[in-house]
């Protein structure tokens, strides 16, 4: 410590810089706040995840297997809150649990998604180079590919569990990711400050970690959100199409596949609760990521405004 | 090469790879510098002087960039040295200001931070030991309530002060050379020459080698001990400050003094620019780089490249016919003495 105050000797403040801090207490920051919109969804994606997790210890009704003392296909009541399908199973229960599905999909489909895109993407915008030409181009290929179309293709050849249709979605979505990652970090990559955190001897690593992630943590957090809608409603197509997780096992894709089938009275029964519940599901939990991953991006974009 | 040498170029060239064949962008620069003395270098926008300050530093992209010659901290050659052997140089040896400071700091992270993190890295301080350092620090470039600026984003504060946290930053570490690319550019008129005298306080306390990059004869007037003017790329001229402003030789150098607004002058009078555009570094003439600019061109001035020559110890220039008593022809217009500020 003592050589550090040899080279560093105090000396006091210059006179002449009263104007200097005058200028600065003018430019002061002005508190942004995320409203109550954005609480409201947080508040409902906190829900559904916190019901998802702690559905098993929840005093719910098994959601595989109906209760054949109970109504069939009954509305809403108070023996079972949201009602019944027509195998007599309880719709609040099999709406929790299709969640699980739903959560883990898009969550870890989007982690993944990162990890394959978001990491090569930093890498590439910064090292330029022929790194970056040849990770491009494979971007611009897998993009070219239909993902629906492949995505169908490889779940029905590789088999339907919950972690392959994750792992399959996220590589799928590691491209587009890819895409804007790369180009949130090009634009901080030739800042000066970039430069600067060079000229004081900063590694690469160090440079990425933490000069630049933190300015494009923003853009990552935001589309990682919209990504987690984007995949939610892809898997939501898959098990309409019956190649998501295998009945009995919910989610909320194979509850409307079933109820699409009560809708029309094809089965000589109608039940529109079945279709309702979890559409209805589907679009808060889209519409609060949605407007989530906006707000975000607003509430921390504000230095950069003002710079 | 004495014992106080602390930065030696030689021959430095700087070339870009461009599609329309190689821009050189620095040619044949030579200089030295000893520990204490501050070096300007003063040139018009394209120059070369940006890059010849980045050169030295060893920052310039290696793919697109050939440099050659050599640039020797302490008599150990840095030129095209690998990053890893430069990392060590950065920061505890040799330190960058940059130009503006309202980009070469991180908009999303804490003065103190920033300051602390090549403290950490460098010198290995602990967390309350590099904050300590740090306070100090940002007490010796002059801010005020230090404590309070540490917690604080670079949008809070305002150009001057910004510029304060970067030459805190780049002091942190101790250098034995001082880099400043064009350091006030950025900033208002009365805020620049606190800077400048800032730096200087703090180079005297430090006896650090210090380089000047400016356009501005007058920022490096009273503040160097020797000036290297440039002109596309090459030094024109070379001089002990105090020799440069009684005997400028190179038309290059008045023009650029007498392009300076000046306090003596009536309102209104009209600001005296130099005739014509840099030239291109592409295609470069044959003869004298500023000779299609130049009042006092002569016919071999647009065919033959004047080099490098002292006529005075300390006092060199790239001229066929320089001003006051070195002139050759007597054809040339009228002599003129040159204008101290």
């Amino acid at each position: 410590m003592s050589s550090v105050s040899l080279t560093h000797p105090t000396n006091e403040a210059f006179a002449d810089i009263k104007g200097e801090i005058a200028a600065e207490e003018a430019a002061d920051t002005t508190k942004k706040r995320l409203g109550p919109l954005f609480w409201g969804c947080a508040g409902f994606i906190v829900l559904v995840a916190f019901l998802a997790t702690f559905a098993s210890v929840l005093p719910l009704p098994n959601p595989d297997l109906g209760n054949y003392s109970s109504a069939q296909n009954a509305g809403p009541g108070w023996g079972h809150l949201l009602g019944t399908d027509d195998l007599y199973r309880d719709i609040l229960s099999r709406l929790i649990y299709g969640a699980r599905v739903s959560l883990v999909v898009g969550f870890g489909g989007a982690l993944i998604g990162l990890a394959l895109g978001g990491i090569p993407a930093m890498i590439s915008a910064f090292r330029r180079g022929r790194v970056d030409t040849v990770l491009n181009t494979t971007s611009y290929v897998f993009l070219a590919f239909p993902a629906i179309v492949a995505v169908i293709a490889i779940v029905s050849f590789w088999g339907h569990s919950l972690f392959k249709i994750t792992l399959i979605i996220g590589i799928f979505a590691a491209p587009l990711i890819y895409r804007v990652v790369r180009a949130a970090t090009l634009s901080y990559a030739t800042r000066d400050f970039v430069l600067a955190a060079k000229a004081l001897g900063a590694s690469d690593t160090r440079i990425l970690t933490r000069e630049i992630l933190p300015n494009i943590m923003p853009t990552i957090v935001s589309f990682g959100l919209i990504a987690v809608a984007t995949i939610i409603v892809l898997e939501g197509s898959l098990a309409f199409l019956g190649l998501s997780v295998q009945p009995p096992t919910p989610s909320w894709g194979n509850m409307l596949n079933e109820g699409a089938s009560l809708l029309t009275g094809a089965k000589g029964q109608t039940n529109p609760w079945l279709v309702i519940f979890p559409a209805s599901a589907m679009f808060l939990l889209l519409f609060s990521l949605n407007v989530v991953a906006d707000k975000l991006r607003a509430y921390f974009d504000v230095t950069e405004i003002k710079l | 090469m004495s014992e106080r040498t602390v930065l030696e170029v030689e021959n430095l060239e700087v070339a870009f790879a461009t599609s329309r064949g190689p821009l050189r962008a620095v040619q044949g620069v030579s200089l030295e510098l000893e520990q204490g003395k501050t070096l300007g270098i003063v040139g018009e926008s394209g120059s070369g002087k940006t890059v010849l300050s980045r050169a030295i530093m060893g920052l310039l992209p290696r793919t697109t960039a050939s440099q050659s010659g050599s640039v020797r901290y302490k008599g150990a050659q840095i030129l095209n040295a690998p990053d890893d052997e430069l990392r060590k140089l950065w920061s505890t040896h040799i330190a960058m200001v940059f130009q503006d400071p309202m980009t070469s700091l991180n908009p999303v992270q804490r003065i103190g931070h920033q300051i602390t993190e090549p403290l950490r890295v460098h010198l290995k301080l602990s967390k309350s030991e590099a904050k300590e350092t740090a306070l100090s620090l940002l007490m010796q470039v002059g801010i005020p309530s230090p404590t309070e600026r540490y917690e604080a984003y670079p949008a809070q504060l305002s150009g001057g002060m910004r510029q304060r946290v970067v030459i805190a930053i780049a002091l942190a570490c101790a250098p034995r050379l001082l880099l400043a690319d064009e350091p006030t550019t950025g900033l208002d008129v009365t805020v620049q020459a606190q800077i400048l005298d800032l730096l200087g306080h703090l180079q005297h306390e430090r006896d650090m080698a210090m380089i000047l990059v400016t356009h501005d004869l007058g920022v490096v007037a009273t503040r160097t001990d020797e000036i290297i003017v440039m002109y596309a790329g090459n030094v024109v001229e070379r001089a002990p400050t105090n020799v440069l402003f009684k005997s400028m030789a190179m038309p290059y150098t008045e023009a650029l003094l007498n392009s300076m607004p000046r306090l003596a002058n009536p309102s209104h009078t009209r600001l005296t620019a130099i005739d014509g555009r840099p030239p291109d570094l592409l295609r470069p003439t044959p003869g004298c780089p500023f000779s299609p600019r130049c009042p006092y061109a002569q016919d071999k001035c647009h065919v033959e490249k004047p080099s490098l020559v002292e006529t005075a110890p300390g006092h060199s220039y790239a001229c066929w016919y320089p001003l006051g008593a070195g002139r050759r022809d007597g054809n040339a217009p009228a002599q003129r003495e040159p204008v101290v500020p």
